[in-house]
């Protein structure tokens, strides 16, 4: 076991606790330890991160690494990646996991750059390609999957795609906490402040029946059909991204990762192709139908019906299937 | 002001794709290609930052010959200067040597800013232009909804997209990379006037010679991410295609969700 591997876990704080994704990404960093026979290692930073810090000692790991600095305090690039770089580079990991967040896509592509690393992101899942660890994530807007490898020499970063990994199977146990060593850490952005998007008049989270519409209805003209079919069903409209970045409905209707999550009774996905901060916005309905050209969209993949056609002939006759069943 | 904005030409999102041959890429050959969608709101965003504040928009874009009409498109829509990274030693690269070509031609402009999209529509690995600002040693934001230039350019304020509807507000120093998020403008289309004066335009094609590169760094040889293959996602339970005219279909479908699924 002379040159056994190291992998590290670098987690992100939510209010003093784990944001949920860092929890995934414990779960997929112990996964891959166990697949390499690796040690897994976490890495929290904060200015103050006791409380976090104790409750990821509680994990199976191998150690926690305790990065705490007043300038870490409110998150920036320059600060996290002052503290991460150097001390990458002096542990020499073999692997560096992040949950995929918003967050972490601010400054791990940066921090790869800093460290000398290679970066995979959006990673869904590790895989065996004879005999090679081989790494899956979406492509094309989540239209195919690819798997990649990692060559060369030095650290490999991957950040790991929501609900990719159950933070549920995150193994239990018990890890000694001891200081990162820090340089000099300076913020590389003076914090203003935050501002909710598009105000909060419309609360998609708790309606039953939701008509989503996606690029595939093709101009704001044809929005028509998509209202009557919601009518007729008594069900609120929502939308996926480029719908709301063309104006054809406000943002507070946005369904996704930068917009509301719902989990209805029945999901309707009219024209969507299911990108994944899309998926991730509407994967807790209980029934999902979609109706897509695409025989091959994504969205069929976390649906229960789907209809390959049209929509623009599916969803009139949709709405009078529906008139009529009513009565 | 004077801004680079960083392009990528890429298949038209509604393209009909197919697995190539090999199985290692996507079919290119009867694809229409466009600029990447957070692309055309990062040029829109410059285009108004520089009519705002004065100076020009140079477009910088690496690819293959194809990826020259993004080029001209921009040139149309109001930059004044084009360069295309074309020589073969550049292309096939992941993220990191890609940038590492970009770095080296954005160098060569004298640029205060430089703005690109968040993430290609088609590899998506989101991480070029951070890499970018990392040789430029400038700071970076991610995910921009909003940029306001102040104080002379000396600093710029900056609104960035955080999950769920709320965005993040706050300051950097300037030069700086910022990669724009779609939607945070309307993007122009094309005038014909422009596309006229488009052709008048300079676009220039440095080599890697040119631009101080080793073929080494650039390129699928400057690459230590590689694309093994690519398939459609399958979950193992897929959902059940309801066959028929639309009419016999949207009929079955009811039926369906009335005595299946006791939805309706």
């Amino acid at each position: 076991m002379a040159d056994a591997k190291t992998i590290w876990i670098v987690l992100q704080l939510r209010e003093g606790g784990l944001h949920r994704m860092s929890r995934e990404a414990i779960a997929a960093g112990q996964a891959l330890a166990a697949r390499l026979g690796a040690r897994a290692e976490a890495v929290v930073l904060g200015a103050e991160v006791g409380d976090a810090a104790a409750e990821v000692a509680g994990f199976d790991l191998d150690a926690v690494h305790v990065a705490e600095h007043a300038a870490l305090g409110a998150y920036t690039p320059g600060a996290y990646v002052g503290a991460l770089a150097p001390a990458i580079r002096s542990a020499a990991p073999d692997f560096v996991v992040f949950p995929h967040t918003y967050q972490s896509v601010d400054y791990v592509a940066r921090l790869a750059y800093e460290a000398g690393a290679a970066y995979v992101p959006e990673v869904v899942s590790f895989e065996d390609g004879e005999g090679e660890l081989l790494f899956r994530r979406p492509v094309l807007g989540g239209k195919l999957q690819a798997r990649v490898r990692v060559g060369g020499e030095g650290v490999a970063f991957l950040s790991v795609q929501s609900g990719a990994f159950s933070g549920d199977d995150a193994r239990a146990g018990s890890a000694e906490t001891r200081p990162l060593e820090l340089g000099e850490i300076t913020a590389d952005r003076e914090i203003l402040g935050t501002e909710t998007v598009g105000g909060d008049q419309v609360d998609l989270s708790k309606a039953d029946v939701v008509v989503a519409v996606g690029r595939g209805i093709g101009k704001p003209e044809n929005m028509p059909i998509v209202e009557e079919l919601a009518a007729t069903l008594g069900a609120d409209i929502g939308a996926s991204r480029p719908v709301i970045d063309n104006g054809w409905l406000p943002r507070d209707r946005q369904i996704g990762s930068s917009g509301q999550t719902v989990a209805p009774k029945l999901y309707l996905a009219i024209g969507i192709s299911g990108a994944i901060q899309h998926l991730v916005g509407m994967k807790g309905s209980s029934t999902v139908v979609s109706i897509n050209k695409d025989a091959n969209a994504p969205i069929f993949t976390v649906s229960d019906y789907g209809i390959v056609g049209d929509l623009h002939e599916i969803v009139p006759a949709l709405t009078a299937a529906i008139a009529d069943a009513k009565g | 002001m004077r801004i680079a904005v960083c392009i990528k030409q890429v298949p038209d999102t509604e393209a009909r794709l197919r697995v190539a041959k090999d199985g290692r890429w996507i079919e290119e050959d009867d694809l229409r290609f466009v600029i990447n969608e957070s692309d055309e709101y990062a040029l829109e965003e410059a285009l108004r930052i520089t009519e705002a504040h004065g100076g020009d928009v140079v477009a910088v874009c690496l690819g293959p010959d194809r990826a020259k009409e993004a080029l001209r498109k921009a040139l149309a829509l109001g930059c004044a200067e084009a360069v295309h990274l074309v020589d073969d030693a550049y292309q096939g690269g992941d993220a990191a040597a890609t940038a590492t070509a970009l770095a080296a031609a954005v160098r060569t402009l004298e640029a205060d800013l430089v703005l690109s999209g968040s993430q290609s529509d088609d590899v998506g690995y989101g991480s070029t232009a951070s890499l970018l600002a990392g040789h430029l040693g400038w700071p970076h934001a991610w995910l921009v909804m909003g940029v306001e230039i102040e104080d002379g350019a000396s600093s710029t304020k900056v609104t960035r997209e955080m999950e769920s509807g709320t965005n993040e507000i706050f300051r950097m120093q300037l030069p700086a990379v910022i990669e724009v998020q779609a939607g945070i403008n309307h993007p122009r289309y094309a005038s014909l006037k422009g596309i006229m004066k488009a052709k008048r335009k300079p676009l220039a094609t440095p080599s890697p010679a040119d631009l101080g590169l080793e073929s080494a760094a650039i390129g699928a040889a400057g690459s230590r991410i590689e694309i093994v293959d690519v398939s459609f996602p399958s979950s193992g339970d897929e959902a059940e295609i309801i066959e028929g005219d639309a009419e016999a279909a949207a009929r079955s479908l009811v039926e369906k969700l009335q005595k299946e699924a006791r939805v309706l």
